[in-house]
This record gives structure tokens, C-alpha cells and sequence, in this order.
């Protein structure tokens, strides 16, 4: 986890404007990189992710193949690429269910206090108490390994992380003087929640989000990687790493393409969600 | 800790002709006696009647706010001074109902609005509304002050026939509310923030009549603002009583300003009404034994 936060040292002693600048200068390059890659490949190449073709297997890099061929003889790009729909999209559905959750039940236990609040983070605790990798390997030993039960794992354990802290904003901010003023224009309930507490929480629920992207698309990388998520052939980064391992002496970098593409993207969501705290000016205590 | 009564008075009017005179240039007796005087004289019905009041916080042994009963007439300023931690505040939240009283009537309009919940409490609303002592906190920081300014009209305005502030279009509104509290129309668009701390209050006086309530609670409306701008809210406060015929109840622990404003005063302390007198009579050597202490204290 060091390595998805090395950055921050390297950026530490560089002026805040500047830092911005270097940041959004890197994603850019990055996101051309991908973008001409994707064109590249889609549009012109046009391989099949999961077509097996064993006399052409662990070939090195060419026109055809720009990244060589994995063990069964597929295009690592193309699957490197396509892994990238895998990993982020389950990780952003993980994170956006997480957030459906834990942000209505957050404004709720606040707002409400009382045995609402009592009831709720109780609920909140009981969960907290089991770590995301043991909820994981228990539901995949539960209902069979799969990318399903994964992200079902990671929404059961990341919801509560969001539900406390829109509990935390909620209750400071729902004793402000403009909530009871709001009362006594007769906002409803849901009204005050939604016009007036929830723009507050917003910034705090967007850095949270962000750096939990990262914290996220390496969890499913990793639990993929020991055959917990992604099932072959599915093109998923943590299992094309699994999938290179036996070749990591004749083709090592099999498993530093797909290495490298879960360092980048993980960098960039934590660069974001920095971005965002001092975007948002987020105290230093809404970091995890 | 006491001094006599006399030469406090001298002190308490010495401080009154500090702030506002500044401005103003007017400091004689007289001239506060004008300033205090009812918007309508006569026997007219209360307009806001509360009869034993009280309020006990989960856990506290005593309430906070304890049989507590007054009538304010229309168009009056009614005083209530105490000091910090006497329940002012919580008695009147329990009038806006903002917090729920445990026993006693508050009768708004002739309405015992004390048991009215949801939807049947809503249409009294309008009638009473508060200005709060930090206009900083009484603002939302991520509203304009235009939309702060509309929320009133929005929720309740609408199925009220206004006279003063009559809608006609969201930027004549804002601005008329606006040159009601003397601001600019240019500080609509802007976030409280950019705006300084008296600029805040008169917004949130704007706000608070913009729905033309028969009753205002001022909640110590001037206690964090400076001494000029003080005298300012104190006169433009004494303005929109007149001219909008509202009734105050005048919520401050700085004995001065409740005199200049006020035409009756109330004395609260422990959560009690210990003393209740004509303003004139603050002076008097019958006041009940806590009031001549806040006095001296003056």
C-alpha cells in the first residue's frame, strides 16, 4: 500500500499551484497514452481478449501483438485494455453502491439522532468489525469465488466508512443556526437533508471516494490475483498477474504490464482524490 | 458589586448614546422615549400569548425554561434581558418550535400552536419567525444570498397574500427585500462569506421579514457585531417595527439596548420571569432585587 502513496513524497516539497499542475500534467499523458493505445488497438488491430491460439503464445512485442501474447497466446494489450473496464468498473459499481448506502444511512442516523443513530452505527460497528480480505474470502467460500461476491464483500464492508462520516458532518453541521432557521421556514425533513446538508457533505464524500477508488481497484486486483474474483478468461489485471506467474522468469514483463497498469490507475485516483481535498479544503482528519 | 441606582442609570444612558449617536447625532431621553413607542396604541388583542412555558433538557435536573407566561401586543417591543445560560434562547426556540416544550400554550394569532405538528403547524409558521445572534451560522455558506432570501417566500410565502414584499419576479423580490434592510441589489448574487458581519445580520433580517411575520424574535440580533454597526441594526430594526407594524420579542443580555427598544422589559433568570415592567419604570426602586443587580452591573 506504501508504493500507492509514494507520490505524495516525491510532491511534498513542491508548491501546492505547482504540484496541481505536475498532477494534472500527468494524468493528461496518461490518458492520451490510453486513449491513442485504445484507438490503436480497437480500431485497428482488433483482437479477440479471450481467442486462444497456442502456436502463437508468449510471443514478444511487434506490430501485431505491441505488448506480446500471454501463456495461450492472446494480445496482452487488448486484454490490458479491456482489464481496465473490468478492474474500474467494478471498483467504481463497488464504490457507487457503497456510496448509495452509506450516505442516506450517514444523513439519517445524524439528522435524527436519537435511537435512529443509536440503532444505525451499531448496526455500522458490526460490520467494521470484519476486515474487507476476510468478508471477501468468507462470501467467495459462502456463495463460490466470483467478481459478484467480491464487490458484494467490499459494498458490506465500505458503506460504513461513508455512513460515519455523513453521521460525523451531519451532527456537527444539523446544529448550525440556518437548519433551525430552515425549521422554522417548514422545510421538510428530506428538504433540510437534501438542500442543506448534503452540498455540506459532498466535498468531504468525494475526497473519501476518490481515495478509496485506489484502495478498492487494488483489492479486487489482489483478490483476483489468489483466484477470488475475476474467473478466467476474463481479462481482469489482478487475474492476468495470477495468470503470467509461472512465466515470470522467461516473460517477466507479463506481470509488469498489468503490475504497472493498477499502480498507475491507483496513483491517479489517490492524485485526484488529493486534488479534490485541497479543491474542497478538507481538513486533514476526513483522510482515512 | 451593586452601585446605586442613580449613578447607574447615568452609566447604562452614557453607554446607550455610544453607538447609535455616533451615527445618528440623537441622544436625549426623549428621543428613545419616541423610539420606544407601540406602532398601534389601544386594547388590541395580544398577538402572541404564552402561558406556562417550560422546558426540560434530557438529564438536567432543573428546566430550563420554567412556567414562563407574557403577552406581546401588536406593533410592541417586548424586552427580555438575563444572563448567559438563563434559557432566552431555549425559550425562544420553544416559540419557533425549533425545540418542543414540555407543558404550556403559545397562543400566535389566537391559535395554541404548542400541540401543532407537520402540516397543521405549517400555515402559523409565517407568522413567527427569528433572527439569531451569528449571522454566519444563521446563513448556509453555500447558498447566494438571493436564494437564502427566497427559501421563506418558497416554503411559506406562496400561500400568503403579501403586502410589502408582493412577488413579483425573483430579482424584483430579492432586490426589494434587499433595499428594505438598506444593502445593495449587488449583493444578491454573492455567498455570506464576502459579505461583513453587520451586511450578514441585515441579510438575515431581510430574510426573517421577507414573509411579513406578525412577530419577530430577536435573538441578541446585535451581539456580534460591532458597536457601529450595532446602532445601525439597533435603528433599522426600530425602522421595519414601524413601518411593517411587526411585534419583537427582544432577546439581549445587554441591558442598554433592551431599554432603547423596547416599551416592556422581562427579566429572566434560572429559567423564571423574575421581574416585568413599563420600560420607563427600570429605574424604579421597586424592581425585584436581581434586575437592580443587572443594572449595577451596567
Amino acid at each position: 500500500m506504501k508504493t500507492a502513496y509514494a507520490h505524495r513524497r516525491i510532491l511534498r516539497s513542491v508548491p501546492a499551484s505547482m504540484k496541481h499542475r505536475l498532477q494534472a500534467g500527468a494524468a493528461a499523458l496518461f490518458a492520451l497514452l490510453v486513449i491513442g493505445a485504445s484507438i490503436y488497438t480497437f480500431m485497428i488491430l482488433k483482437h479477440d481478449p479471450t481467442l486462444t491460439d497456442l502456436r502463437g503464445r508468449l510471443l514478444g512485442a511487434s506490430t501485431l501483438h505491441p505488448l506480446g501474447t500471454d501463456h495461450l497466446g492472446r494480445d496482452v494489450l487488448t486484454r490490458l485494455l479491456l482489464g481496465s473496464t473490468q478492474t474500474l468498473g467494478y471498483s467504481l459499481l463497488a464504490l457507487g453502491t457503497a456510496l448509495v448506502i452509506g450516505i442516506p444511512f450517514g444523513l439519517l442516523a445524524g439528522y435524527r439522532r436519537g435511537w435512529v443513530d443509536r440503532l444505525f452505527m451499531r448496526i455500522a460497528d458490526g460490520f467494521l468489525a470484519f476486515p474487507d480480505t476476510i468478508v471477501a474470502i468468507v462470501l467467495s467460500g459462502l456463495l463460490g469465488a466470483g467478481i459478484g461476491n467480491l464487490v458484494l464483500a467490499i459494498v458490506l464492508v465500505k458503506w460504513v466508512s461513508y455512513a460515519r462520516l455523513v453521521r460525523s458532518t451531519v451532527l456537527s453541521e444539523s446544529q448550525k443556526d440556518y437548519v433551525a432557521i430552515a425549521r422554522t421556514h417548514g422545510l421538510s425533513d428530506a428538504r433540510i437533508m437534501s438542500r442543506h446538508l448534503l452540498p455540506h457533505i459532498a466535498g468531504h464524500v468525494l475526497v473519501l471516494a476518490s481515495l478509496d477508488l485506489g484502495k478498492i481497484i487494488l483489492l479486487i486486483s489482489s483478490l483476483s490475483y489468489i483466484g477470488l474474483g475475476a474467473q478466467p478468461p476474463t481479462p481482469e489485471w489482478g487475474a492476468m498477474l495470477n495468470d503470467s506467474r509461472p512465466y515470470f522468469q522467461s516473460r517477466p514483463e507479463l506481470m509488469v504490464y498489468p503490475g504497472l497498469a493498477i499502480v498507475s490507475v491507483v496513483l491517479l485516483a489517490n492524485m485526484l482524490g488529493d486534488y479534490l481535498r485541497d479543491r474542497f479544503d478538507v481538513k486533514k482528519e476526513a483522510q482515512p | 458589586m451593586s452601585r446605586p441606582i442613580s449613578e447607574s442609570r447615568d452609566s447604562l444612558f452614557a453607554a446607550q448614546t455610544l453607538a447609535p449617536d455616533a451615527q445618528q447625532g440623537v441622544g436625549t431621553a426623549d428621543a428613545y422615549a419616541a423610539e420606544r413607542a407601540p406602532v398601534s396604541a389601544g386594547a388590541l388583542p395580544p398577538v402572541l400569548l404564552v402561558d406556562g412555558l417550560t422546558r426540560t433538557y434530557a438529564g438536567a435536573q432543573l428546566p430550563a425554561v420554567r412556567s414562563v407566561s407574557f403577552a406581546l401586543g401588536r406593533g410592541e417591543c417586548l424586552g427580555l434581558v438575563g444572563e448567559s445560560g438563563c434559557g432566552k434562547s431555549t425559550l425562544a426556540r420553544c416559540l419557533l418550535r425549533i425545540e418542543e416544550a414540555d407543558a404550556g400554550s403559545i397562543m400566535l394569532g389566537g391559535q395554541d400552536i404548542a400541540p401543532l405538528r407537520g402540516r397543521k403547524l405549517r400555515p402559523h409558521r409565517r407568522k413567527i419567525q427569528i433572527v439569531f445572534q451569528n449571522p454566519a451560522a444563521a446563513l448556509n455558506p453555500r447558498l447566494r444570498i438571493e436564494d437564502s432570501l427566497l427559501d421563506p417566500y418558497l416554503q411559506l410565502g406562496r400561500e400568503a397574500k403579501l403586502s410589502h414584499f408582493a412577488y413579483t419576479s425573483r430579482d424584483a423580490y430579492v432586490r426589494r427585500l434587499l433595499e428594505a434592510v438598506e444593502l445593495p441589489a449587488e449583493l444578491a448574487g454573492r455567498y455570506p462569506h464576502e459579505l461583513s458581519g453587520g451586511q450578514r445580520q441585515r441579510v438575515t433580517i431581510a430574510r426573517a421579514i421577507s414573509i411579513e411575520p406578525e412577530v419577530l424574535v430577536l435573538d441578541e440580533p446585535t451581539a456580534s457585531l460591532d458597536v457601529i454597526s450595532q446602532g445601525a441594526v439597533l435603528d433599522l430594526l426600530t425602522g421595519l417595527r414601524r413601518s411593517l407594524g411587526l411585534s419583537y420579542l427582544f432577546i439581549s443580555h445587554d441591558l442598554a439596548a433592551v431599554h432603547r427598544m423596547s416599551q416592556r422589559i422581562m427579566v429572566m433568570r434560572s429559567g423564571e420571569i423574575v421581574d416585568q415592567f413599563e420600560a420607563e419604570d427600570l429605574f424604579s426602586e421597586e424592581r425585584h432585587p436581581y434586575t437592580q443587580e443587572l443594572i449595577s452591573i451596567f
